[in-house]
């Protein structure tokens, strides 16, 4: 439970932070929140050169207004999110999901953009974020890029960011009015999800309108339920009319199989959870 | 015996805990705390086997030793291969040395010790030990470590068996005329023990190697160590070194809980302080959770137990056929399958015929060893879920065939089978008052309501009566001394690391001799004050030492009486004590206080102290009844406990609070067993659930507000009254839970869910019991067609 020896440095700016990477490349490690990272070091699974520490750069903090989306800079916690107004009243499917990540330490320290790039399947941010069609702002050393959500999940721990770049935003189309719950399934309240539903839906006059459905622990990395998506379009928000639309959301799945459930098992669980949770979305 | 002065007795009221000032601003010390500044302690660390079985060809120590800081690499080679006195040990056969030999034989098992000068500087090195692992196959499961070809970690004994007992007096076919036999096939989840103190020794030799040079022969050790045995550990540690027991001291500071995984000594202990030896110089090991998760285990059972029963729904016999797990080597856990489980198996039901068989099993796992109950949970389970099972196959709802079959009230003393003599008891009545405060008849029409609805989620309700045994007879220890100002100090041979001690025995002390408590100071868990002792666990502590602070409380007084009555100058017959003060009956005036006596007995003669041994008469049974309510999502298996009743008797409550919080933290573990904690290996004998992260440990989060009650039927084994309570409501609660489960998805045609019920088993019940292919009993292992003599439990040694 003592980490190996590594160098420690805390830039002030981003451009710091950036030389510093390419200065280390694979050697490096960024520590945002430190809620992943600590442990794989302290376990020794990973032995990095050096830990740059992003939380004392300045201008990634912040959540702001930006147009028809909110933004959340790369230093923003769990609980800072959570804290939001602008998050509460136009996001409200991540402010669902975050009020299930971990325990109340863990959201006061961990980042959202940090979990965003560790990419941990398990994890309660991607599916959300995927889901409200998110942009990722991402800084190199060739300036910023933007990438969709959907091309940012590559594999498992695996994302779009490269080894001399910086996530340091997350851009989400505001969603106001929209209808969202997280529906996380875990034997013990701390715990990973086995699996999660991510659901928005506007409802117009009784019938759903649009629906955005995403999936935590389903694969690889974080999905999006589009065929489920498409066959939710003009059903009425019941529990009988959406629950043949849920029943196949695990089809063309590829979950894990482990100790909390064998990969039919999460699939069957998909189907039952997603109709719970596009009817609690839709106010059900 | 003097009666406690009731009525203006502060026994039986809440006194908040005299421990918690101290341990809730920080200030408590624990192994990893004391003389921390001290730069002469060197820090160890373990290097551990990766693999679960394998022959050792070498161990590379070069790097290791030639790394900064370090002050030596040791291996068996250096710190012996001579087994460490154990704990407990069921097969003589199968010892243990404190680092591993020529082979592994689980994951985790100490390869190597590193001595640094700091505790990074150790870990550091450890990584560089080269260590050649030839591995061999791995058996993990306990059935197929019955199996004639399975790998054996002990080739020499030719199986896997460390332990066997068969019944002796066992009728050929026990269940015969039954009308119905109800038969379950059960597993008891290997647990583990997760104390939030994890190991933890500081060894300090005499004398210290000189600053420069070799270490000269060391005369004396003086350790301090977790330990819920202190007493023994230091017994246990001087056949280990073969130092003058007189030359060594072992004393527990605060200990961080331990639910049975700090007995005694571990071989880590062993090792750490040969290395001080060797070295001459301080030593300092604390495990780290890592480590812990990867060492101590507990229970691990699978049994095949077969219910008869008649026409009307009463007992006729009972069979029972269990396979335990040692894990590696053959140590406390390994025994109980054919000890203390056995011991308990009739449960709280007259069971006019019973045979039971069990075998003890090696398997490539962690050694198995106490938790919270050690056994006699595993008892209850087994007897409790089969019991349930064969109410709803003679169509009586759970307590009506509890009550045709329940030891009655006017029956103790009762003895069993196996020769546990049940001291008191009102099964029936603790039934009663759970039924009532769960509202069992209101339950269950909500039950009914859901079932006709359909709805996913389904209530269930489970009921659970048990009888645990504790104390396990002998004697304890306490002693009184008495200052020149009167301020007492009272010690115990008992070993408290959580459980109150301090509070409850000062308690008894102030009651008796009619003085605040804030005068008595506390002491225990050092050889060098406390003359002897037998430690904490199996639930002994109030009963035994409770008894003996009483017996030395009451044998102070009445010296304490006779000085006043010298002092005063008159019979001792008239003297009278209240509130500290000794008066003459009639007289008004004259009277002493107890300073006064204290100082004239310190005065006139050599003060005022008294010694006392207290024996008990066997064991006593704390017994009770547990309902849990549970919801059940038959879409999804999902278990959410709604509420749950613990109704628990162990007799005379001296202090109230603290038996809640032993309830409640019971009810939370034996909870946790039933849905969520199993410590489990993949197939090779990895560990899956080394880390916190895949170790479902509950958290407040997942718990409701436990309804804890009593009953008090008083024991006659000792003075209080008073009945062990420490694991009783671990030992009630898990088969209530399981069977409220069971009784959520029972329409559905589910007879059983093995624990922990998690929502993929849960479903899996419900979708095979839907497809009539639910077959909740198997014929057991052929171990059992022709079951070997190796029937050594006369040689458990604690």
């Amino acid at each position: 439970m003592i980490p190996p020896e590594f160098d420690y440095a805390a830039p002030g700016t981003v451009s710091e932070a950036l030389a510093l990477l390419a200065e280390h490349g694979d050697e490096a490690k960024v520590l945002a929140g430190g809620q992943s990272l600590l442990p794989v070091l302290r376990m020794r699974l990973n032995a990095p050169g050096i830990v740059i520490d992003i939380s004392r750069i300045e201008e990634i903090k912040g959540i702001t207004e930006s147009g028809d989306a909110v933004r959340i800079g790369a230093g923003a916690t769990y609980q800072d999110v959570l804290d939001s107004a602008l998050v509460s009243e136009h996001l409200g499917l991540l402010h669902k999901a975050l009020t299930e990540v971990a325990d109340a330490q863990i959201r006061h320290r961990g980042t959202v953009c940090g979990a965003l790039v560790h990419a941990d399947p398990a994890g309660d941010v991607g599916a959300p974020v995927l889901a409200l069609d998110a942009r990722m702002v991402i800084q190199g050393p060739d300036g910023e890029r933007t990438v969709d959500a959907s091309d940012f999940f590559v594999d498992l721990f695996e994302t779009a960011v490269g080894e001399d770049e910086l996530l340091t935003a997350v851009e989400i189309p505001k969603h106001t009015g929209w209808g969202a719950h997280y529906e996380k399934f875990v034997r013990v309240s701390h715990q990973w999800a086995i699996i999660g539903i991510a659901a928005a839906v506007r409802v117009e006059g009784g019938t759903i309108a649009e629906a955005k459905v995403g999936l935590t622990n389903m694969g690889s990395t974080p999905l999006r339920a589009t065929s489920v998506e498409q066959a939710l379009v003009g059903k009425e928000a019941t529990e009988d009319a959406v629950a043949e639309a849920c029943a196949q959301v695990g089809e063309g799945t590829d979950p894990p199989s482990d100790l909390n459930g064998q990969a039919d098992y999460r699939k069957h669980v998909a189907g039952v959870l997603t109709r719970r949770a596009v009817v609690a979305a839709a106010g059900g | 015996m003097t009666e406690p002065m009731r009525g203006t007795s502060i026994l039986g009221t809440e006194v908040r805990r005299v421990e918690d000032p101290d341990l809730l601003r920080g200030r408590g010390d624990f192994v990893g705390d004391v003389d921390l500044a001290d730069p002469t302690v060197l820090h160890a660390a373990f290097v551990r086997s990766p693999v679960p079985h394998a022959l050792v060809r070498g161990i590379g120590t070069g790097a290791a030793s030639d790394a900064p800081g370090v002050v030596a690499v040791l291996t068996a080679a250096e710190l012996g291969s001579d087994p460490v006195p154990p704990f407990a040990q069921i097969n003589d056969r199968i010892g243990r040395t404190a680092l591993a030999t020529d082979r592994v034989r689980f994951v985790g098992e100490p390869v190597a010790l590193v001595v640094a000068t700091s505790r990074a500087a150790a870990v550091d090195a450890g990584d560089l030990v080269d260590v050649d692992y030839e591995e061999l196959d791995a058996v993990i499961d306990l059935e197929e470590a019955l199996g004639p070809d399975a790998p054996r970690q002990f080739p020499e004994l030719g199986s896997n068996l460390a332990l066997a007992v068969k019944d002796p007096e066992g009728e050929p076919d026990v269940l015969a005329g039954a009308h119905h036999v109800a038969r379950l096939r059960m597993e008891n989840n290997r647990m583990a023990t997760s104390p939030i103190e994890g190991h933890g020794i500081l060894v300090r030799p005499t004398p210290l190697a000189p600053a420069s040079g070799e270490a000269g022969e060391v005369t004396g050790l003086d350790v301090t160590l977790g330990t819920q045995h202190p007493h023994l550990a230091k017994r246990l540690l001087v056949r280990w070194t073969g130092l003058p027991a007189d030359d060594v001291r072992v004393r527990a500071p605060h200990v961080g809980g331990a639910f049975g995984g700090k007995a005694g000594i571990v071989p880590e202990h062993a090792a750490v302080v040969r290395a001080s030896c060797r070295l001459g110089r301080p030593v300092r090991w604390v495990e780290t959770r890592s480590e812990s998760m990867l060492s101590m285990s507990s229970r691990g059972q699978v049994q095949y137990a077969e219910l008869g029963v008649d026409q009307e729904g009463r007992i006729t016999g009972m069979r029972a056929r269990l396979v335990g797990d040692c894990g590696a080597y053959a140590g406390f856990g390994g025994s109980f399958a054919s000890g203390s489980t056995r011991t308990m198996s009739e449960g709280a039901y007259r069971i006019p015929r019973l045979r039971y068989d069990a075998v003890s099993v090696l398997t490539n796992t962690a050694p198995t060893g106490a938790f919270r109950g050690a056994g006699r949970p595993e008892a209850a389970a087994m007897v409790e879920r089969l019991v349930d099972h064969a109410a709803r196959e003679s169509g009586l709802t759970p307590e009506e065939f509890r009550r045709r079959n329940y030891v009655p009230a006017d029956a103790f003393p009762h003895e069993t089978k196996f020769g546990a003599r049940y001291d008191t008891g009102d099964y029936a009545g603790t039934l009663e008052v759970a039924l009532e405060r769960a509202g069992v008849e209101g339950l269950r029409a909500e039950q009914r309501r859901r079932r006709e609805q359909g709805a996913s989620w389904q209530l269930g309700i489970g009921i659970a009566s048990y009888v645990e045994v504790t104390g396990f007879g002998g004697s304890e220890y306490a002693g009184i001394r008495v200052a020149r100002d009167g301020s007492l100090t009272v010690m115990a041979g008992t070993s408290a690391h959580g459980q109150g001690h301090a509070t409850a025995f000062s308690m008894l002390v102030a009651d008796q001799l009619g003085l605040p408590m804030e005068r008595v100071t506390y002491v225990q868990s050092d050889t060098a004050q406390v003359r002897t002792g037998g430690g904490t666990g199996g639930a002994r502590s109030l009963q035994l030492g409770g008894s003996a602070v009483l017996g030395a409380a009451v044998e102070l007084r009445e010296r304490a009486t006779r000085v006043a009555a010298d002092l005063l100058e008159v019979a001792e017959a008239d003297i009278e004590l209240v509130d500290g003060t000794f008066s003459v009956r009639g007289v008004p005036g004259a009277a002493v206080d107890w300073d006064d006596v204290a100082r004239y007995a310190h005065d006139e003669s050599d003060g005022l102290q008294v010694d006392h041994d207290f024996s008990q008469d066997g064991s006593t049974f704390p017994f009770g009844t547990h309902v849990s309510v549970v919801e059940v999502d038959v879409e999804t298996g999902a278990v959410r406990l709604l509420r749950h009743v613990a109704v628990d008797d162990c007799g005379v409550v001296v202090n109230p609070l603290l038996v809640r919080g032993q309830q409640q933290g019971g009810c939370v573990q034996g909870i946790s067993q039933a849905l969520w904690e199993e410590f489990r290996y993949d197939e090779w004998g990895n560990p899956v659930t080394a880390s916190f992260a895949d170790y479902t440990l509950p958290s407040t989060g997942d718990l409701v507000q436990l309804e804890t009650t009593s009953t008090t039927t008083p024991t006659d084994r000792n003075p209080l009254g008073a009945k062990g309570i420490g694991e009783a409501a671990t030992v009630g609660s898990t088969p209530a839970v399981q069977n409220a489960v069971v009784d959520a998805v029972a329409h559905l045609g589910v007879r059983h869910v093995d624990i922990p019920c998690t929502p993929e088993r849960v479903l899996t019940a419900i979708r095979e019991a839907q497809r009539g292919e639910h077959h909740p009993w198997r014929e057991p292992p052929a171990v059992f067609d022709d079951l070997p003599d190796l029937d050594a439990v006369d040689d458990v040694e604690v």
